[in-house]
């Protein structure tokens, strides 16, 4: 007898297979007292009625039991009994219900065992009884009593998902150890208190089975465990699929194609159709169901989902093919343009018009992969986006996709359909390059654009792409770039409008309870600073203009001297006489002469790239202790003069501000960087700086150290200005992300960048040398922190 | 001389066979006959070797006389052997021998496949001495004007054990073989089998993806034999991914993941 295909929500109808109906209404309101004959009607002969009378008033009496509505059901149920269990079988089952009913625990336990345990042993044997029967005991000796109805309840559904002996053993271990990790004191009172989770398991245990394996559940069941042991509330609402994350967690763990199983096919479709090889590297995409990762390469490997589930009737593994196809196909095809010269929205068309190309490309070579990229490719319908209301420049751009990618299209829109054509038409001619792309890509922008694109509600419905990747190689930026020359070229970006249009970048983050990274766990959103008014800038510098002269003197003393000679060598600037001279009486004396008779200068001393770290959490628009300034006000002041000391240096550096609201949503907020002057550009962006949010100051630091890493020069300093230690909204166990940010400066120290936490916390002692060991200065007087900071920094580089 | 004379016109071939060139080899073949030395083709399965061997023969009008080796193949097999008849002992030449009386071009395909001691027999053959001795019949043939002696040799996936002995290799000069680009097998598959050019580009494509994954879960590609298998399956009119799987994927490989690489592949190309 098979179980397949019933979905079920409730734990109770152990019969599925209507050959085997049995009496249905177990829980008649029949007010008998104590034994219900079978009914009259029913088409067996009085004889065998009566012998199962007198049978059934036996098992009665040894059942021994007195509530009312075990009377009611007693009758169906050993009729039930009869037919599925064996004659030892139902002495077990009377025996056990015995022992239910008398437990202590009212009617339910016995009633349910009665009604649901021939079905039960039906499928997992009778033999699964001494097992169940231990799990009961367990739950009864311990402070777990009241999940036994609970439990007894799931075990329907539980044998339906489970119906192999040791699967059932493997799920009642699974209970137990849930049961003995959950049960206990919370908080060190020394006091034993029920698992709080146990009983919720069971009343989901439908759904969890429905979707994971035991493999997946035990995973899952781990994560709330190991996660919420010390809070009830939440271990509650974790196992009762209340929490966000235990449907993340789910999600992650459900059925669906699993990158890990399918690497080596994936590899093979690599190299077989691509002869292209790299490390397929999962991230998860089980959390937020808004933000989904996006798939992406970089020189580590090709991220991906670790699991896809079938859509649209492309299976799982094609879906990864098609993203590989699309990856592949920029890797070809795409070649890296300068990011700095678009706006946001012309990138945003360049790359949307390149996955276009490179998959025109891809298709020419493998025509199979229309169908697939057909099927996953969202149609957005043309009137779906209000224009008055929402921006919509993605539904737009992926209407133009559509189009192009469909022959079939039904899209009236004349600039959709211009465009579509003119694509194709280019495409003809010679295959076009990434640069061709962007120019197309400018005009299309420039003949759709409306007032509303600008508006903050993006139309998202239909427009996201799920096989394309997220095109971080597309683009060179100047701030990457250490050449000179390009450093001078203006930037154009439109300042604030980034959010939407740059995808997030996704780091780890350090675990201390399990030693491990929580890969991809962080997405960090990148933007230009939004712009203010230069001149507030200005007003401050003007204001500390006597701190700024003190400041001077400093600088000048460790300012860089001028030119130092580098002698010997063979070629240089010009000829180093005194060698030179020597040389040639070498010569001449007939021994072989030094060639290295030439010098060369270099500038000296100080080549030190400093990026400044600014926490822009909530916090720093309370007022400093002692003053009529905010923290904010008082950073903004001391930001400046640093800036301005730098600047009078010569070191190159950046300065950017953080906050984050939860770990989906990390804010990287670029004030000026590396190749940009100190300009009012920049000046602007300080004066506008604003706080709000909370400070996730590792991913920051990571992030941040992504561009300093990438500057050329001997020494690389982070100063991360903060008021408070590392926390978020969703991280409740402070520790995290104080260990995390650890962790975060460790790497730092790794790559060779020196972190310097300056903190504005008079009780930063308690956690700021666990983050930075010795590089931190705690400024208390926050007043202070414009004369401070600069001082520390000269300290710092001298 | 022993045997009966044998008719050097049933061993030439008479009708120009469908050879298309990938080098020089044509060339570099023609002045290894013209000194009469020994040739190896290598090359994996179903490239075109034995193809080759067969238009060079017809080319110089020489007769071609095949042995495709195999294990239990002994000397004899090759030199020739006593046979029992009414009146005693008729001896009866093997096909080296008779290549080497009548003036053939022997072609030992896979001369590896068959043992060592078997091997030897051809040396005194490759050398200056050009003689075939038949030990048993106290024979010393001197080897015809117009004989050659060439062998095939797939480097590939023979096991170490089975690999040529150097004194044996070094007897032989050698042209190497390889499946032709994709555009000349193409050329090929079309020409052989007169299906059109579009297919039998698509084939070769699925053909590339399978050799590419040589090493990685399978010992050979797909050869150009199996290419040919299947442009004339469509021919006859089954359906091309059916004509695919059946004769470029199952024989290949029992690999799951494999498999399903390739029936990828053949739905990507067949769209
Ligand atoms: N260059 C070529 N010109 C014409 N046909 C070719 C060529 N290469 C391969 N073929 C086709 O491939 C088939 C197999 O080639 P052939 O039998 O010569 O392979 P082989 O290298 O001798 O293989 P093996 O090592 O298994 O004996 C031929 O029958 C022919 O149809
Ligand atoms: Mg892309």
């Amino acid at each position: 007898m098979e179980i397949t295909t019933i979905s079920d929500g409730q734990a109770r109808s152990p019969h599925l297979n209507p050959l085997e109906e049995q009496p249905a209404n177990r829980l008649s309101p029949q007010a008998g007292k104590s034994l219900v004959i079978p009914r009259a009607g029913e088409r067996e002969s009085e004889s065998l009625r009566e012998i199962q009378v007198n049978e059934f008033e036996i098992y009665w009496q040894q059942l021994d039991c007195g509530f009312p509505r075990v009377g009611e059901v007693f009758a169906d149920c050993m009729q039930d009994a009869l037919v599925k269990l064996s004659g030892e079988g139902v002495s077990a089952y009377i025996e056990y219900a015995r022992f239910l009913g008398k437990m202590g625990r009212g009617a339910e336990p016995i009633l349910i065992f009665l009604e649901e345990w021939p079905g039960i042993a039906r499928k997992s044997g009778e033999d699964a009884l001494p097992a169940i029967a231990e799990c009961i005991r367990r739950m009864y000796k311990s402070p777990n009593g009241k999940a036994i109805t609970p439990f007894l309840q799931s075990l329907p559904s539980v044998v339906r998902r489970l119906p192999a002996r040791q699967q059932l053993q493997e799920y009642l271990n699974l209970i137990l150890d849930l049961m003995e990790r959950t049960t206990g004191s919370i908080h060190g009172i020394h006091q034993t208190f029920a698992s709080p989770g146990l009983p919720s398991l069971f009343k989901q245990i439908a759904v969890l089975l429905g979707q994971l394996s035991l493999a997946g559940l035990k995973n899952w069941v781990d994560y709330g465990v190991r996660y919420y042991n010390d809070h009830p509330e939440r271990q509650i609402d974790y196992f009762s699929l209340q929490s966000a994350d235990s449907r993340a967690v789910l999600q992650r763990e459900r059925h669906g194609t699993l990158l890990m199983d399918n690497e080596r096919k994936l590899d093979m479709y690599l190299r077989g159709l691509w002869q292209d090889e790299d490390l397929l590297i999962p991230y998860s995409s089980m959390f937020d169901e808004l933000r989904q990762p996006v798939p992406y390469y970089d020189n580590l490997g090709i991220r991906l989902p670790d699991v896809y589930n079938d859509m649209n009737g492309v299976s799982g593994i094609d879906r990864y093919r098609a993203t590989l196809a699309h990856m592949v196909g920029h890797r070809r095809w795409s070649t890296k343009i300068f990011a700095d010269n678009f706006s946001p929205f012309q990138r945003m068309a360049a790359e949307c018009l390149e996955d276009s190309r490179v998959e025109y490309l891809a298709m020419r070579e493998y025509p199979g992969l229309r169908r697939l990229f057909l099927a996953l490719h969202p149609a957005p319908a043309e009137d779906a986006c209000d224009p008055e209301r929402e921006s919509g420049v993605r539904h737009r751009l992926t209407m133009l996709s559509r189009a192009i990618l469909d022959p079939q299209h039904t899209y009236k829109n004349a600039h959709v359909i211009e465009f579509a054509q003119r694509f194709h038409a280019l495409m003809q001619e010679g295959d076009m390059n990434t640069q061709e792309i962007a120019s197309l890509a400018v005009s299309f922008v420039a003949r759709t654009r409306r007032q509303s694109d600008q508006l903050a509600r993006t139309h998202f419905k239909d427009t996201v792409v799920s096989y394309r990747d997220d095109n971080r190689q597309m683009w060179h930026f100047i701030e990457e770039d250490d050449e000179g020359e390009v450093a001078d070229q203006h930037r154009k970006m439109e300042p604030g409008k980034e959010i939407e249009g740059l995808p997030p970048r996704h780091y780890p983050e350090w675990d201390y309870n399990n030693q491990s990274y929580r890969p991809d766990w962080v997405s960090v959103y990148e933007n230009l600073h939004p712009k203010g008014n230069a001149a507030d800038i200005d007003r401050l510098l003007v204001k500390h203009a006597s701190l700024a002269k003190r400041l001077k003197k400093m600088l000048d003393l460790i300012k860089p001297q001028d030119k130092v000679r580098i002698r010997y060598q063979e070629e240089g600037s010009e000829l180093d006489l005194d060698v030179a001279l020597r040389s040639l009486i070498d010569f001449k004396g007939g021994s072989s002469p030094d060639p290295r008779i030439n010098m060369s200068h270099k500038t000296s001393g100080r080549n030190i790239a400093v990026t400044v770290l600014l926490d822009l959490s909530e916090s720093l628009n309370e007022k400093a202790a002692g003053s009529e300034q905010t923290i904010l006000e008082l950073s903004q002041e001391a930001v400046s003069l640093l800036a301005w000391a730098i600047e009078k240096l010569g070191d190159p550096f950046a300065i950017a501000g953080f906050h984050s609201n939860t770990r989906h949503d990390v804010r990287y907020m670029h004030i000026k960087g590396f190749s940009e002057k100190w300009d009012d550009e920049v000046k602007g962006r300080l004066a506008a700086m604003e706080a709000s949010y909370s400070t996730r100051m590792g991913a920051a630091m990571r992030h941040a150290s992504h561009y300093l890493e990438k500057q050329q020069a001997d020494k690389k300093l982070m100063l991360i200005l903060t008021d408070g230690e590392p926390a978020d909204i969703d991280s409740k166990d402070g520790r995290i992300l104080i260990e995390d940010a650890r962790r975060a400066v460790a790497e730092l120290d790794q790559e060779g960048i020196y972190a310097y936490c300056i903190n504005l916390d008079p009780k930063a002692d308690e956690y700021v040398k666990d983050i930075f060991g010795k590089q931190y200065t705690i400024i208390d007087k926050v007043a202070d922190l414009p004369a401070k900071l600069p001082q520390l920094f000269i300290s710092l580089t001298k | 001389m022993g045997g009966n004379m044998t008719d050097k016109d049933q061993y030439k071939i008479h009708q120009e066979p469908f050879y298309q060139a990938q080098g020089n080899e044509v060339t570099l073949y023609e002045a290894a006959y013209a000194a009469r030395l020994p040739v190896m083709v290598k090359g994996p399965t179903g490239c075109g070797k034995s193809r080759f061997i067969e238009y060079m023969a017809w080319k110089l009008n020489k007769p071609l006389i095949t042995v495709a080796c195999n294990e239990d193949m002994t000397a004899s097999d090759l030199v020739g052997r006593y046979l029992l008849d009414a009146n005693g002992t008729r001896w009866l030449d093997g096909p080296l021998t008779t290549a080497a009386r009548i003036g053939a071009i022997c072609y030992l395909d896979e001369i590896v496949e068959a043992r060592q001691d078997t091997t030897v027999v051809i040396h005194p053959l490759t050398d200056h001495r050009r003689t075939l001795p038949l030990d048993k019949k106290g024979e010393l043939i001197q080897a015809h004007p117009d004989f050659q002696l060439v062998i095939s040799y797939n480097p590939g996936y023979q096991s170490l054990l089975k690999d040529l002995k150097q004194s044996t290799k070094q007897r032989f000069t050698a042209l190497d073989f390889d499946y032709p680009t994709s555009k000349l097998e193409t050329e090929i598959l079309s020409k052989e089998t007169g299906m059109d050019a579009d297919i039998c580009a698509k084939l070769v494509k699925i053909g590339v993806a399978a050799r590419n994954l040589k090493g990685h879960g399978l010992d050979e590609g797909v050869s150009t034999r199996l290419l040919v298998y299947a442009a004339t399956l469509i021919k006859s009119g089954v359906e091309p991914r059916d004509a695919c799987r059946m004769a470029m994927v199952r024989p290949i490989t029992d690999d799951a993941d494999i498999r399903d690489t390739l029936d990828h592949a053949i739905d990507a190309v067949f769209a």
